[in-house]
């Protein structure tokens, strides 16, 4: 067998970008999905949702009531959209969807409160989306300890409600103001990488069989490597592009802090972007026509989103989950852009997301080389 | 490299899964020779032509392309042999120039840019060198695929029905160049199913079910066969052929237009049968056996033999 040729690889190369250049739509997706995606999670998705619709009832009227009614508000997780006296209108507004929350402020509030009898407030939630009030009652839950403080001077600080048992303190690392985009736009970077890397290299080759034009290539005295690291080669330059548009929207859009070496970012995206090119090449050589290798992409696509840390916690998912994350790329990729940007992490604590990378791209181009040569036998 | 023979290849067999689709094939073919391979679809000709030239390797069997082992050099062959699949195979995405490029690279071609040059000019197309091989008509792409075929400057050329749906004229004209190209030293194996085509073929074989029936010259093939052809002219074929068919002698009959082909191996037999059928409205007359009725009566045979 002859060895690697560099003209027979460049001319993949060539080939590749002038039909990317002509495929208008496809360049159009690679530039316009990452847009959509930031956008989308940037903007329109957020996890720590706030300014919810509350109704009071509040049957004390008293400057303690006022006080609490007024601090919920300033909370920023509750808008205060109704009041009313009545239990059976309170209900429907909850039923209905208009309110999230109604918050109930007994008779007696004020007095049982100078008595020291820790009066009763009673939160009704929808907690039908628990993502969406799980944050608004912690802070209730919070709100409960420090409210009164300015309204219980001197002798009637004795009144101040008890502690409970255990005193938690909560202390947020990293992003202590809670804001998602901080979390989903590093990392969105690799689930944009995921989904247009796989899916394009999952056509490409699928595409020369369909359209006939592999028979011509087999028939040449083109390698499977060269054909292989010409078509990889453009795409990690698309990748690249695409890397920089979501770091220049996580910066100036969005603010998010970049502690870290974006130099050692940028390596290490290469190496994740050779995994998903990896995959993709893989799949083109599984399929038989272009919708199979598509439905393939996907078939890799879901359980990266949903299992990597990027859409729920990784932690929070059950071990057998985990396992299935901690095989695919984005997992470790996610990560390393995290640790990367917000935790100004060097390479030394980003090593152990390295490794399993490399053996992932290792695996996927082996599969694909053999799967190559084979294509006509 | 001075083997009188370009392709000697002897009981090739390819299997793809149970199915035998070529079954021990021998071939020689001359350097400078036109070699026709004619065969009804699905006989293997494709597959034949694959493994000559290294998309496949045989089962069984053995032999050389161009003095390299089919076996084991088929990186050498793919090298010196120009291959035109039945499909058009080149990139419509690219421009008629950029398809010759390309080819020109991954094949290494010295002085890339004249070459391609060269070849427009003999396509005829500079001034359209910047259209997209998707645009092109059946004629165009066909001999755009020719051209890209021959850039590296091959000694094999291997056409896989190269004109299929290609019209007449455009026929004519990519015959007269393949038979300069042959007339230079170039060896041309080609599949085809025009009988014209193959009567302009230097030798031909025959292939069905996987199996080479016949080959020669075309007039090795006629006589082989020994096929005696009648042929009758004259009012109410079809009702004669009706009854014509399944007497003793007859094998085929076969309506040519106005005329009727009425064919047998055993020609005294076939002789008897039709003299006791003659009659005063029809005119019969003894003729050679066509390309055409030759196949017929080799596939016929084929199929009892294979099916």
């Amino acid at each position: 067998m002859p060895r690697f040729a560099f003209h027979r690889f460049w001319a993949i190369v060539l080939k590749e970008f002038i039909q990317m250049r002509r495929d208008r739509m496809t360049f159009g997706m690679m530039v316009g999905i990452p847009l959509m995606q930031l956008m989308l999670f940037g903007f329109a998705i957020n996890s720590d949702p706030k300014h919810l619709p509350a109704a009071i009832r509040a049957a004390d009227q008293g400057p303690f009531a006022r006080t609490l009614v007024a601090a919920l508000r300033h909370s920023d997780y509750f808008t205060l959209v109704r009041e009313t006296a009545s239990e059976e209108e309170a209900r429907r507004l909850l039923q209905l969807g208009d309110v999230q929350f109604v918050i109930n402020i007994p008779e007696d509030f004020s007095r049982r409160l100078l008595r020291g009898e820790r009066p009763t407030v009673l939160v009704e939630a929808d907690a039908s989306d628990p993502a969406a009030t799980g944050p608004a009652l912690a802070a209730v839950a919070a709100l409960a300890d420090t409210v009164f403080d300015r309204d219980l001077p001197g002798p009637l600080r004795g009144l101040h409600a008890r502690p409970g048992p255990v005193d938690f303190q909560i202390h947020r690392h990293y992003n202590p103001e809670n804001i998602t985009q901080y979390n989903v736009v590093p990392g969105l970077m690799g689930v944009v990488l995921t989904m247009t890397m796989v899916v394009i290299t999952a056509l490409a080759i699928t595409r020369e069989r369909e359209r006939g034009t592999m028979e011509n290539l087999l028939a040449t005295p083109v390698r499977p490597i060269e054909v292989m690291i010409g078509k990889i080669l453009p795409y990690i330059a698309v990748g690249y592009i695409q890397v920089t548009l979501i770091l220049i929207a996580a910066r100036y859009v969005f603010d998010v802090p970049m502690t870290g070496s974006l130099v050692l970012l940028y390596a290490v995206a290469l190496l994740f972007i050779a995994a998903n090119l990896s995959v993709g090449i893989t799949f083109s050589t599984l399929a038989a026509n272009q919708l199979q290798a598509m439905q393939m992409a996907f078939f890799f696509f879901l359980p990266s989103i949903l299992l990597s840390g990027f859409m729920f916690p990784f932690r929070g998912m059950p071990e057998w989950a985990q396992w299935i994350g901690s095989c695919l790329p984005l997992t470790h990729f996610l990560r390393i852009v995290r640790g990367i940007l917000l935790k100004g992490n060097g390479l030394l604590e980003i090593a152990p997301e390295i490794w399993p990378l490399l053996l992932f791209v290792a695996a996927a181009m082996t599969v694909g080389v053999k799967r190559y040569r084979q294509t006509l036998d | 490299m001075s083997a009188p023979l370009a392709i000697d290849v002897s009981g090739v067999t390819k299997r793809f899964g149970a199915k035998t689709v070529v079954n021990a094939v021998d071939l020689q073919v001359r350097r400078g020779e036109i070699y026709g391979f004619l065969g009804p679809n699905g006989s293997g000709k494709t597959t034949f032509i694959r493994m000559l030239c290294g998309l496949l390797t045989p089962d069984a069997g053995s032999g050389t392309c161009l003095g390299y082992d089919v076996r084991t050099q088929q990186a050498e062959i793919k090298r010196h042999v120009g291959y035109m699949t039945q499909r058009f195979s080149f990139y419509e995405d690219l421009s008629i120039r950029e398809n010759l490029d390309f080819i020109a690279r991954i094949y290494d071609v010295p002085e890339r840019a004249d070459a391609v040059q060269r070849s427009l000019k003999r396509l005829g197309l500079q001034n359209r060198s910047q259209q997209l091989a998707g645009q092109l008509s059946g004629g165009w792409k066909q001999r755009l695929a020719l051209a890209a075929c021959l850039i590296h400057s091959p000694q094999l050329l291997l056409l896989d029905e190269p004109t299929a749906g290609v019209d007449p004229k455009a026929r004519r004209e990519f015959w007269d160049e393949v038979h300069r190209l042959a007339a230079d030293g170039l060896t041309v194996l080609i599949t085809t199913h025009y009988m014209d085509e193959a009567e302009r073929c230097h030798r031909l074989a025959y292939l069905a079910y996987g199996t080479m029936l016949t080959h020669g010259t075309l007039d090795e093939v006629l006589d082989a066969a020994r096929l005696t052809t009648w042929r009758v002219t004259g009012p109410d074929l079809r009702s004669l052929a009706g009854a014509l068919r399944g007497r003793p002698g007859v094998e085929q009959v076969v309506a040519f237009g106005l005329t009727l082909h009425v064919s047998g191996r055993d020609a005294a037999q076939l002789a008897a049968t039709l003299a006791a059928m003659r009659d005063s409205r029809h005119e019969w007359q003894q003729i050679r056996a066509g390309l055409e009725d030759v196949f017929i009566s080799l596939m016929n045979t084929a199929k009892d033999n294979f099916a």
